[in-house]
């Protein structure tokens, strides 16, 4: 991006640098691994005037999953989260209360009619008609029936909006479902975790607005590029599993040095997500729960977190390479052994002698006076 | 093919055939705990040696040995020499069971045996690998071997319509019957190129390819004459010598070339000195070379190729040479590192002998069910 463009959206981004805006651009390609040279389309998408605007809004949950992306690292991130992506509702961070924020809504709704991004963070309640969890006197379950069909694009973000979450963990009084079961006909990119790393988040909005399509999604509509391998396929303490060295008590020697969770419960075996890779929550690099010493609990996988007792041992999906102890020294193959070397000495003397005998009876004038029958 | 060949008839269960079946039942024993336990339970192939005696003897060698059906398609269908045209059915029978076998023992080899059908699915292919080059080639000449050798179902069951619509599409089914070969035999060469300095130098050079080339082809002929003169004294079907030592003097050609390209290379990198340093490798390669001259010696020589006796000594010396080539290429000559060591376990050895002893059953079975053998050139060799 040019000096002179970055110079236009500069005011929006406060004391951002255009050094650091290219970084965070190039992180956003990297976490999608989409190539480098897409970087420029990229953060010309980022901070054109035309972008379709994010509007978002909230159910039965915590507010962790906007929690995390305000409380990142990165020197004014939130500055450039909220400005990029457009942000134009937003019922937590938004200035404007009660009835100014509703008519917000609204406007911003039927401005951007078809095009807007709809982000849903948090859990709908279906019981006694979705009283359970109110926005403005509405039942939230009527705000998303009514404003999801007018969406561009609908994200559910975190565990809650996935598939239920903390709020559907049993008995789930309130017959908490995620997003997907509210608005059967549309699909709805799913971005599970509690909460998810940010970058999951970002990365799927500005993949939508420099490519106008999501990205590659599986079958759970989870983008491909952040839930497409387990946790415990990149897992740092791998190699701990692999080898057989596990941690069996908290405190134990093994948890000391640091060997592998999986019998405190670690439910990386069982989870799709890159939490191995790209750390939790953007919180910073050792600070995911496995490298704190804290098994996974799987919060990102439906039927996993919230449901599975936390410190029960998960089923391995692939036991690839073998879940045994890998040997470190082989046995380097057998020699002959006095059986194999008869045998094979015993045949080929024979077949020698065979071949001598049938030798010495070939003439050595073309003659047949030979009494063999096979 | 062949107007005058007829079924011998005979006795189907002699002494031989069952023995041969005794043998091919003892392999199918550990075959069965091959396919239930794994290789590791049969064999004393490991990860220095992954390639054991399946690969070396069954593949490598067995092919060699199966080349007869190549060769002699090469000579009468592509070279048109009319004279060897009574030799081609047995030799493609007996290549037709050797490279089913070895593909069977591909079959065995194979750690996970259930995923050999993803070598015919058009995305799991790698172009770039020699390995999938030979098992395509010999996937595929499996199947062209048994349609080359169909006009003898044919002949024996009657069956005129498939006959006629047979003969439309034969030429191009030999013209794949010599291609194939020529493509996987070259490439079982460039398989061990592969495996750089672990092969000792007397064989590892880039004219592996040429060189397994030839040994195929004066293999494959010396296969022919071999098993001509155990079938004619066994079968009496009449003298041959004067056709086989015809193939004796092509033989001998092939082989001085062969021998002068080996030595060369040898020479010319400057490897001359293993060979005579007393190492067991050294005499190894010296025995095989050595086989490989007593065979060029007798061939050479109109007169002793015409002595039945000394012709069949010649296929033998050129078989065994032939056969420790490839061995020592295969094993005897590769050193994957130390400490690492092999030899064939007892259940290994008997899925191969297993495999022998199959093909020597089903020879015989098959020359006296269908029209193999042509009853008239015995006649004509007798004159």
């Amino acid at each position: 991006m040019k000096q002179k463009n970055f110079n236009r959206i500069q005011p929006r981004l406060g004391g951002v640098s255009r050094r650091d805006f290219m970084k965070f651009c190039s992180g956003i390609a990297a976490s999608m691994a989409v190539p480098a040279a897409l970087v420029p389309d990229i953060a010309q998408a980022v901070t054109s005037p035309q972008r379709p605007p994010v509007i978002w809004l909230h159910g039965s949950e915590c507010t962790g999953c906007s929690m995390s992306l305000l409380r990142s690292e990165h020197p004014s991130l939130e500055k450039l989260i909220f400005e990029l992506i457009s942000l134009d509702f937003h019922e937590t961070v938004s200035a404007g209360a009660g009835h100014q924020a509703e008519a917000a809504l609204h406007h911003a709704i039927e401005e951007n009619y078809g095009k807007f991004i709809l982000v849903i963070e948090g859990a709908i309640p279906l019981r006694d008609g979705g009283i359970y969890c109110q926005v403005g006197g509405k039942n939230f379950v009527d705000t998303v029936r009514e404003i999801g069909p007018k969406a561009g694009a609908i994200i559910a973000v975190g565990s809650c909006a996935s598939w239920g979450g903390v709020a559907a963990m049993d008995p789930n009084p309130t017959q908490c479902v995620g997003v997907q079961q509210v608005l059967g006909d549309s699909q709805v990119v799913s971005i599970p975790g509690c909460p998810p790393n940010p970058y999951n988040l970002l990365s799927t909005i500005i993949h939508f607005l420099t490519f106008n399509k999501m990205p590659a999604l599986d079958g759970k509509n989870r983008p491909k590029f952040a839930y497409g391998r387990l946790i415990h396929e990149h897992c740092e303490r791998r190699p701990h599993f692999d080898n057989g060295r596990f941690a069996r008590q908290f405190g134990d020697e093994g948890h000391r040095q640091g060997y592998c969770l999986y019998y405190l419960g670690c439910k990386g075996p069982v989870t799709y997500a890159n939490c191995s890779t790209s750390q939790f929550g953007d919180a910073g690099s050792g600070c995911w729960p496995v490298a704190t010493g804290h098994p996974c609990f799987g919060c990102a996988q439906e039927g996993v977190g919230f449901h599975l007792p936390q410190f029960s041992t998960s089923p391995v999906l692939h036991a690839t390479p073998a879940a045994s102890h890998a040997p470190i020294t082989v046995e380097r193959g057998q020699g002959a052994s006095p059986g194999s070397a008869a045998l094979m000495a015993g045949l080929g003397g024979a077949a020698l002698g065979a071949g001598a005998v049938f030798t010495a009876k070939l003439g050595s004038k073309g003659t047949d006076h030979e009494d063999e029958k096979a | 093919m062949s107007d005058h060949a007829k079924p011998l008839g005979g006795r189907i269960c002699t002494p031989t055939f069952l023995i041969c079946l005794l043998v091919v039942g003892i392999a199918l024993y550990f075959a069965g705990k091959r396919f239930l336990y794994g290789i590791g339970s049969v064999t004393n192939m490991n990860d220095g040696f992954p390639w054991g005696l399946w690969i070396a003897y069954d593949v490598v060698v067995g092919t060699a040995f199966a080349c007869g059906g190549y060769v002699m398609a090469l000579m009468v269908y592509i070279l048109n020499r009319g004279e060897f045209h009574p030799l081609v059915r047995p030799a493609l029978l007996a290549s037709m069971f050797g490279y089913t076998l070895a593909g069977i023992s591909v079959f065995l080899d194979i750690g996970r045996y259930l995923n050999v059908y993803n070598l015919y699915l058009p995305w799991q292919m790698n172009f770039h690998s020699v390995m999938f080059e030979v098992a395509m080639c010999i996937g595929t000449y499996i199947f062209v071997l048994w349609l080359e050798f169909t006009p003898a179902f044919v002949e024996r069951w009657q069956l005129k319509n498939f006959e006629k619509r047979l003969n439309r599409v034969i030429f191009a089914l030999i013209a794949l019957g010599v291609l194939l070969p020529t493509m996987h035999q070259s490439s079982l060469g460039t398989m061990m190129l592969m495996a750089g300095y672990k092969l000792s130098p007397l064989w590892h050079t880039s004219t592996l390819p040429l060189l397994f080339l030839l040994t195929a082809l004066f293999m494959g002929f010396a296969m022919v004459v071999f098993e001509a003169t155990i079938s004619s004294r066994v079968y009496r079907l009449g003298d041959e010598t004067s056709i086989l030592a015809q193939i004796g003097r092509i033989m001998s050609w092939i082989l001085a070339i062969y021998l002068l390209i080996r030595f060369q290379n040898i020479f010319m990198r400057g490897e001359m000195g293993t060979a005579f340093s007393g190492s067991f490798l050294g005499n190894m390669f010296l025995l095989e070379n050595l086989m490989l001259l007593i065979g060029l010696f007798l061939l050479a020589s109109a007169r002793y190729r015409t002595n039945p006796r000394l012709l069949f000594i010649a296929a033998l010396a050129v078989l065994i040479g032939g056969s420790l080539f490839r061995f020592n290429t295969y094993i005897i000559g590769f050193d994957p590192g130390t400490g690492w060591k092999y030899f064939p376990s007892v259940g290994e050895q008997m899925i191969t002998y297993g495999l022998i002893a199959f093909e020597i059953a089903a020879y015989t079975l098959f020359v006296k069910v269908f029209p193999v053998f042509s009853a008239s050139h015995a006649a004509d060799a007798n004159q």
